[in-house]
């Protein structure tokens, strides 16, 4: 865990009592809803279908217990009783009064949670691998990087009013968690032939109406170099991103326009010019940091204690807990995945009375700590393997221990039209079909590991471009229809998917993503043949056969 | 529209002339930057002050010989979401060293002061009269800054380090 100090304390509070100003001028009409909208939108607050929205962020999907308590009690006093996990490792509100927002915000400054820059054309929430720091085979902790980014894009004096939205992801594990190649800047955390911790840089990815993956800019930037490399690229973003057109205002295109060469080289010469400037980073800043990183003080334990052997018998823990669990750097401990995908729930959702109970969970089992992935569940990051069996049973009693971890039922899904004034369709109702359409675990674990991912318009907030199936919806004369994709992943082979055909309307979907499921099964070479590997060797066009033949 | 400059809402000694107008000979003068750079020479040896005003989807190199001999620079905020003239203030002070008055034009609000401040800004004309009035109150607001820039406020993370040493120093 960070923990904050005196100075992040006071910003936070700084931050509270400016937006409480904002407020009272907006409700005295001294500010009007145009001025008043891009300041809102810096705390996190949209204006949704219903309500106003509020976008919390855990930076890089790091929560103490007593800060998930907290947002416990601002969905229970400030909303109605539960909130929302996002893919970007927020959590959102969707009931909240305008006038009581400085007050919930307040509460959540208290243990040392805000708001800043969850929306608006600024930096976003720094997001990171939700494993970093317990992941076998991590090379550091990345977390220590994002902090100091973190830091870095608060509240930033020159980027904060962007031509558009800006978001960083970092990994440090081979295995990409964190969807770094979809993401305006990725980091990739490695070490030179040196032995020095720097980073590849990736740039110009995102998803959206025009979809990219990143591309490389800089192989090797070193860590003492991190934050005046990324100021180079934003600055040459800050001035020639463009702005007459908030669908080609994403870095992404300025990349493409320019060609990602061009656009190396403006930032390397933007670079060479402050490299040595107040931003290089020295060791001790870094050591600093680091410092304010608690870890926990683990025991040698067992791999295979008693209580795992005896509870072996279970098969239901058995399911679970070859689902749900994940092997640790430390010997002996388990990292465990709460599956906030329930069947016939709505994806990444939990109540006030869930979080309360996670909470004491961590502290029981945890170490206090709770982790929040992009895939919408959240994780306990340091389990004794003897408690597993106990842990299991208290989770099961909540409903978070669905043994659907990354299974066909594990959905990633937007708010959709049931919440959001810009979708055009609906997207949970559809991932809740799914969920019941998948419900058997013995069929979901047959089929192995697949991502369904469902966006409810063509702004891709559930990332549906980088599903293995990806469904987006679309009207059609008054109507919700979805096109459907397969191909797409969001990790280190990220790639964007392949529409199969036709848009299909509201009451096939679950018919087509059954016909695309079942097609699989027929062809896949080997049981273990994932997918995503049968698509790759395919093409869509099995797939498509399959399903537009009787359509 | 009240110019708030040195902190405190002032009068403004700049003349706004238009392209098309008549150049006093002295007295200042604000222009804009096509006038300003057609008659670079001549201009820059006028008896009076002489300003420019410096749209945002300019690079500000074309601005950089003339900078010594300029009282005023303005930068243009066409609304407060185009953030491009906040770059520019920061090249203009902290990469070519620019010392004279640098000015925020445009839709200029209080909750942009202090991120100006920083910038490098030290004149504003502000479009309410309330948000000029609450100049001095709004930069008070925040004590804590993360980023280094050109303006001298110590960054979070140096005043964490000399927290540090002196603590070391005390053992």
């Amino acid at each position: 865990m960070y923990a904050y100090d005196e100075l992040d304390r006071t910003l936070i509070n700084e931050r509270v009592s400016e937006f409480r100003d904002q407020v009272k001028r907006r409700l005295s009409g001294e500010l009007t809803e145009d001025e008043f909208k891009m300041l809102r939108l810096q705390n996190g607050v949209y204006l949704q279908l219903h309500a106003y929205m509020f976008r919390v962020a855990i930076p890089y999907g790091t929560l103490s217990s007593e800060q998930l308590r907290r947002l416990a009690h601002v969905a229970r006093k400030y909303d109605r009783g539960y909130g929302h996990f996002t893919t970007r490792q927020n959590i959102q509100f969707n009931w909240i009064k305008l006038a009581e927002l400085p007050d919930a915000l307040a509460d959540l400054a208290d243990v040392g949670i805000h708001a800043m820059q969850t929306s608006g054309n600024n930096t976003r929430n720094v997001t990171s691998d939700q494993w970093a720091g317990v992941a076998p085979g991590e090379i550091e902790d990345p977390r220590i990087w994002s902090e100091l980014l973190r830091q870095y894009t608060t509240l930033h004096p020159e980027f904060s009013f962007l031509p558009r939205k800006f978001k960083f992801a970092i990994t440090a594990s081979e295995h990409d968690r964190a969807a770094i190649k979809v993401h305006d800047i990725g980091l990739r955390l490695y070490k030179n032939a040196a032995g020095e911790t720097g980073f590849e840089v990736l740039v110009g990815g995102g998803l959206g109406r025009t979809p990219f993956i990143g591309k490389t800019i800089k192989q090797f930037v070193h860590g003492h170099d991190l934050l005046s490399y990324v100021e180079a690229i934003l600055r040459v973003y800050n001035q020639y991103g463009r702005r007459d057109n908030i669908y080609k205002a994403r870095i992404k295109i300025l990349v493409h326009e320019l060609g990602i060469e061009k656009f190396a080289r403006e930032v390397e010469e933007e670079w060479l010019q402050m490299r040595d400037s107040a931003l290089a980073i020295d060791d001790a800043v870094i050591e600093d940091i680091r410092s304010r990183f608690t870890y926990p003080a683990y025991e040698q334990l067992p791999h295979m204690p008693d209580e795992l052997k005896k509870a072996a018998h279970d098969p239901h823990f058995e399911a679970w807990r070859k689902n749900s669990t994940f092997p640790h750097k430390v010997p002996g401990y388990a990292i465990v995945v709460l599956s906030l995908k329930p069947v016939g729930g709505p994806p990444g959702d939990a109540t006030a009375d869930q979080m309360d109970a996670i909470a004491d969970l961590a502290d029981r089992y945890s170490f206090g700590e709770i982790r929040v992935g992009h895939e919408q569940n959240l994780a306990l990051p340091h389990v004794a393997r003897r408690d597993l069996p106990a842990l299991w049973k208290a989770l099961d009693k909540i409903g978070v221990a669905t043994p659907n971890v990354n299974l066909v039922s594990d959905i990633i899904a937007c708010p959709g039209l049931d919440y959001c004034s810009l979708a055009n369709a609906r997207s949970i109702p559809i991932a809740q079909e799914l969920t019941r359409r998948f419900a058997n675990h013995d069929t979901a674990n047959l089929i192995g590991r697949l991502h369904v991912n469902i966006s409810g318009c063509i702004n891709a907030c559930g990332h549906h471009h980088v599903g293995h199936i990806g469904i987006l919806g679309v009207e059609k004369n008054g109507e919700e229809f979805y096109q459907i994709t397969v191909g797409g992943r969001a990790d280190e082979k990220a790639e964007v998917g392949t529409l199969i055909g036709p848009a299909v309307p509201y009451g096939e979907v679950a018919n087509v993503v059954e016909d695309i499921v079942e097609a699989y099964l027929a062809l896949r070479a080997r049981p273990d043949e994932l997918f995503i590997d049968a698509v790759k060797r395919l093409g869509v066009e099995p797939f498509r056969e399959r399903v537009y033949a009787t359509r | 529209m009240p110019l708030v400059r040195g902190g405190k809402i002032a009068a403004d000694a700049f003349v706004h002339v238009a392209d098309d107008a008549e150049m006093p000979d002295d007295g200042a003068i604000l222009i804009s930057a096509a006038r300003f750079l057609g008659e670079a020479e001549a201009l820059s040896r006028r008896a009076g002050r002489t300003g420019v005003s410096w749209p945002n989807d300019r690079d500000v190199d074309d601005l950089v010989p003339w900078l010594d001999r300029l009282a005023v620079v303005a930068l243009v905020f066409p609304n407060f979401r185009d953030g491009r003239a906040y770059s520019q203030a920061r090249m203009l002070r902290e990469r070519h060293g620019y010392r004279g008055e640098l000015r925020a034009t445009g839709q200029v609000l209080r909750d942009q002061f202090v991120f100006m401040l920083r910038a490098g800004f030290d004149a504003f004309e502000v479009r309410k009269e309330s948000d000029a009035e609450a100049f001095a109150a709004t930069v008070k607001r925040y004590s804590v800054f993360y980023q280094p820039t050109g303006d001298g406020r110590i960054t979070a993370l140096h005043r964490r380090m000399q927290l540090r040493h002196s603590e070391n120093a005390g053992q």
